[in-house]
C-alpha cells in the first residue's frame, strides 16, 4: 500500500474541515427543527447569502457608499452577516412560516424550498455560477501551522476552532442554561410553557433568526476557502440533508458529532478511493437506514 | 367527472397537434404524466417525494442508451425505462419508507444524488452533455416516427405525437384505475390516519411501496417519452431542480385531485417557454409561485375550482 500515515492523517484533517460546516449546518437545522417542526430547506441558500454577505462587504460596500477605500473585513463580516442573515431568518419567520404552523409540516419543507430558489436565482442572476474569490482574509490568518504530523494552513486550524466553539457553545446553552430549558421545554410543550408566561412565538422566531444566522456564520468562515459562487449552498444542503439523516435530529450533540464525524469519513475516502468521495455519505445513510432506521441518534419525527 | 368529460378531454388531445406546435404539445403530455405519476404518491399516499426526477431522468438515460446505442425499436425502448424506473423505485422505496413524514422526503432526495451522481460519472450518460441525437426510429419496427404529414402547408409528426398521447393515456388510466381500485382506497385510507390503517390489518408498509414503485415507473414512462420527443437525456432530467419542479407542478393544480397535476405541469411548462425572454429569472419566478402557493392556495387551483363546483376534480 502506497499510502502513508501522513497522507490519511491530512486528508483526515481536511475531512474534519468539510466536517465542522456539516456539523454547524446540521446543528442550524437541528434547532429549527426542534422547535418549528419544519426543515429549513432555505439553510443552503442562507449560508451562500452569508458568504457573499462577506463577499460584497469587502468588495462593492465601501463604492456604494462613495468610500472606495472601505472595505468590511473579515472580522467584522463574521458578526455582520450573521445579523444581516438572522434579520432577514425573523422577518422570513414573521410573515411567512408563522402562517404555517397549523398546516402539515411538509408546507414548511415546500416553503422554504421555494424561497431557496428565489434566493439562488437572484444570485445566479448577478454572479457567476463557476464562482468568485474572497481575497479579505486576514494577513493573521495566512500562513501554516506545523502540526507535527503535517503542515495546515493556519487558516483551516481557525475554522476548525472556531466551529468547534460555535458549536459546543450552542449546545452548551441549549443544553445547560436556563434559557435552553425554555428552549427543550417548547419542544416539547408549547401550550404548556406558554401557559406559564413565557412568549413562546417570540422564542420561535429568535430560534429560527439564530439558527439561519449560524448557517451565515459558516458562510464567512466557507469563503476565503471555497470559491463564493451561487450554488455553493444548494450543493451543501443536499448532503447536509443526508447527514441529518443519519444522524437524527433530535438530539443537538447527536447532529454535531455526526456531522464532524462524516466530514473525516469523506476526507478518509479520498485517499482510499476518490471517486467515491462526492457519494459516500449518501451510501452510508442507505446503510444507516438499513441497519438502524431510526438514525445514529435519532427519535422519529 | 362524467363520461362526456373524459371524452371530450380525449378529442381535444386528438386535435391539439393541428393548433398548437404538436413538439410542446408533447412536452406538455410528457410533464402532465410525470406529475400525475408523482400525485399518486404525494396526493393518495401521503408521501413526498423529492426524489423523483432519479426516475424520469433514469428512464431516459436507459431508454436513450438502448435506442441509441443498442439499436432497439422505441416501444422496447420505452418499456425498458419504465421497467428500470420501476426497480430503481422499488430499491429507493424500500430504504425510503422505513422513515416518515419530513426525514421521507430527504431520503428520497439524498437517493435521488446518488443516482445524479452516477448518471454524471457512467460512461455511456456522456456526461455533462448528455445523450444526444437519440432517434425515434421505427416503431414496432414499421411505424417511422419521424414521418411528418403534411397539413394544410405544416409538417406535422402525427405518428410521434399520437404515440406519445397514447402512452399519456395508458399512465393517466393505469393511475386513475389504481386510485379507484379497492387499493387506492387502502392508499387513502394509510393518508387519513396510518396508525387506524395498521390497526384495520392492513400491511402499511407494502402498500407504500406498491404505490412508490407505481408511481415511479409511470414517472419513467414520462421520462422515456421526454427521451424521444426531444431526442435527449442529460443531467437536466436527473436534477433536483428537476424533482422539486414536479412538486410545484402538483402543487399548483392540486395535490389529490386527478386532472390537478396535469393542468399543474401544463401550466409550469407554458410559463417556462413564454418567459424564455427573462433567462435564468425564471427561477426566481418558479420559486415565488412555490411561496404563493404554499401561503394562499394549498389546495391549488384545480382543487380550488372542484371547491366551488362541489365536487372531486
Amino acid at each position: 500500500m502506497g499510502m502513508s500515515v501522513q497522507t490519511v492523517l491530512s486528508q483526515v484533517m481536511l475531512g474534519l474541515n468539510n466536517g465542522v460546516f456539516y456539523a454547524i449546518l446540521s446543528l442550524g437545522l437541528a434547532v429549527i427543527f426542534g422547535l418549528l417542526n419544519i426543515v429549513n430547506f432555505v439553510h443552503g441558500a442562507l449560508y451562500m447569502l452569508g458568504a457573499y454577505v462577506a463577499l460584497l462587504g469587502f468588495t462593492m460596500l465601501g463604492p456604494l457608499l462613495g468610500k472606495p477605500d472601505f472595505h468590511l473585513n473579515y472580522w467584522a463580516a463574521l458578526i455582520v452577516a450573521p445579523l444581516v442573515v438572522g434579520a432577514l431568518g425573523v422577518l422570513i419567520e414573521k410573515t411567512m412560516l408563522r402562517r404555517l404552523r397549523k398546516f402539515d409540516h411538509l408546507y414548511g419543507l415546500l416553503l422554504t424550498f421555494g424561497l431557496a430558489l428565489i434566493i439562488q436565482g437572484v444570485f445566479t442572476n448577478y454572479f457567476n455560477v463557476s464562482g468568485d474569490a474572497y481575497d479579505g482574509k486576514p494577513e493573521s490568518l495566512s500562513g501554516v501551522v506545523d502540526l507535527g504530523f503535517m503542515l495546515f494552513p493556519k487558516y483551516r486550524v481557525w475554522v476548525i476552532g472556531s466551529s468547534l466553539a460555535v458549536c459546543f457553545g450552542t449546545w452548551f446553552v441549549i443544553e445547560r442554561t436556563k434559557l435552553g430549558s425554555y428552549l427543550r421545554a417548547g419542544t416539547e410543550n408549547p401550550e404548556l410553557v406558554k401557559a406559564f408566561g413565557i412568549n413562546v412565538p417570540l422564542m420561535i422566531t429568535l430560534t429560527y433568526g439564530f439558527g439561519v444566522g449560524l448557517a451565515a456564520f459558516a458562510g464567512v468562515l466557507a469563503a476565503p476557502i471555497y470559491s463564493v459562487s451561487p450554488v455553493m449552498g444548494s450543493e451543501m444542503i443536499i448532503t447536509v440533508f443526508a447527514v441529518v439523516v443519519i444522524g437524527g435530529m433530535g438530539s443537538i450533540m447527536g447532529s454535531i458529532l455526526t456531522g464532524l464525524l462524516l466530514g473525516m469519513v469523506e476526507g478518509f475516502t479520498k485517499v482510499v478511493y476518490a471517486p467515491a468521495s462526492s457519494t459516500v455519505i449518501f451510501l452510508i445513510m442507505v446503510v444507516v437506514l438499513l441497519v438502524k432506521p431510526a438514525g445514529l441518534f435519532g427519535k422519529e419525527a | 367527472m362524467n363520461r362526456y368529460a373524459w371524452i371530450a378531454l380525449a378529442l381535444l388531445g386528438l386535435l391539439a397537434p393541428f393548433v398548437v406546435y404538436p413538439v410542446f404539445m408533447m412536452k406538455l403530455l410528457c410533464f402532465g404524466l410525470f406529475a400525475a405519476a408523482f400525485n399518486l404518491l404525494l396526493g393518495y399516499t401521503g408521501l413526498l417525494s423529492f426524489g423523483h426526477a432519479a426516475f424520469f431522468g433514469g428512464a431516459a438515460y436507459v431508454t436513450g442508451h438502448l435506442v441509441k446505442n443498442v439499436g432497439l425499436t422505441p416501444e422496447v425502448g420505452v418499456l425498458a425505462g419504465t421497467v428500470f424506473a420501476g426497480l430503481l423505485g422499488w430499491a429507493v422505496g424500500s430504504l425510503a419508507i422505513r422513515r416518515q413524514g419530513i426525514y421521507f422526503a430527504m431520503v428520497t432526495l439524498a437517493l435521488a444524488q446518488i443516482v445524479y451522481f452516477v448518471a454524471l460519472k457512467l460512461p455511456f450518460t456522456g456526461g455533462e452533455d448528455g445523450l444526444q441525437g437519440i432517434p425515434r426510429g421505427l416503431l414496432f419496427g414499421f411505424i417511422d416516427l419521424n414521418r411528418v404529414a403534411m397539413v394544410g402547408g405544416n409538417p406535422l409528426p402525427l405518428s410521434l405525437y399520437y404515440f406519445i398521447f397514447a402512452l399519456f393515456c395508458l399512465g393517466f388510466w393505469v393511475i386513475h384505475r389504481a386510485i379507484h381500485s379497492p387499493f387506492g382506497q387502502v392508499l387513502k385510507a394509510i393518508r387519513e390516519n396510518e396508525a387506524r390503517a395498521i390497526s384495520l390489518g392492513y400491511k402499511v408498509e407494502r402498500f407504500k411501496l406498491m404505490a412508490f414503485v407505481l408511481s415511479s415507473a409511470l414517472a419513467g414512462l414520462a421520462g422515456s417519452m421526454k427521451c424521444l420527443v426531444f431526442q435527449l437525456a442529460s443531467l437536466t432530467d436527473v436534477n433536483w431542480h428537476t424533482s422539486g419542479e414536479v412538486v410545484l407542478m402538483t402543487l399548483l393544480g392540486g395535490v389529490g385531485t386527478v386532472l390537478g397535476p396535469p393542468a399543474g405541469a401544463f401550466t409550469v411548462v407554458t410559463l417556462q417557454s413564454k418567459l424564455t425572454m427573462v433567462g435564468p429569472w425564471i427561477t426566481v419566478i418558479i420559486g415565488g409561485i412555490f411561496v404563493v402557493c404554499v401561503l394562499l392556495f394549498r389546495r391549488g387551483f384545480i382543487g380550488e375550482l372542484g371547491r366551488l363546483l362541489r365536487r372531486p376534480l
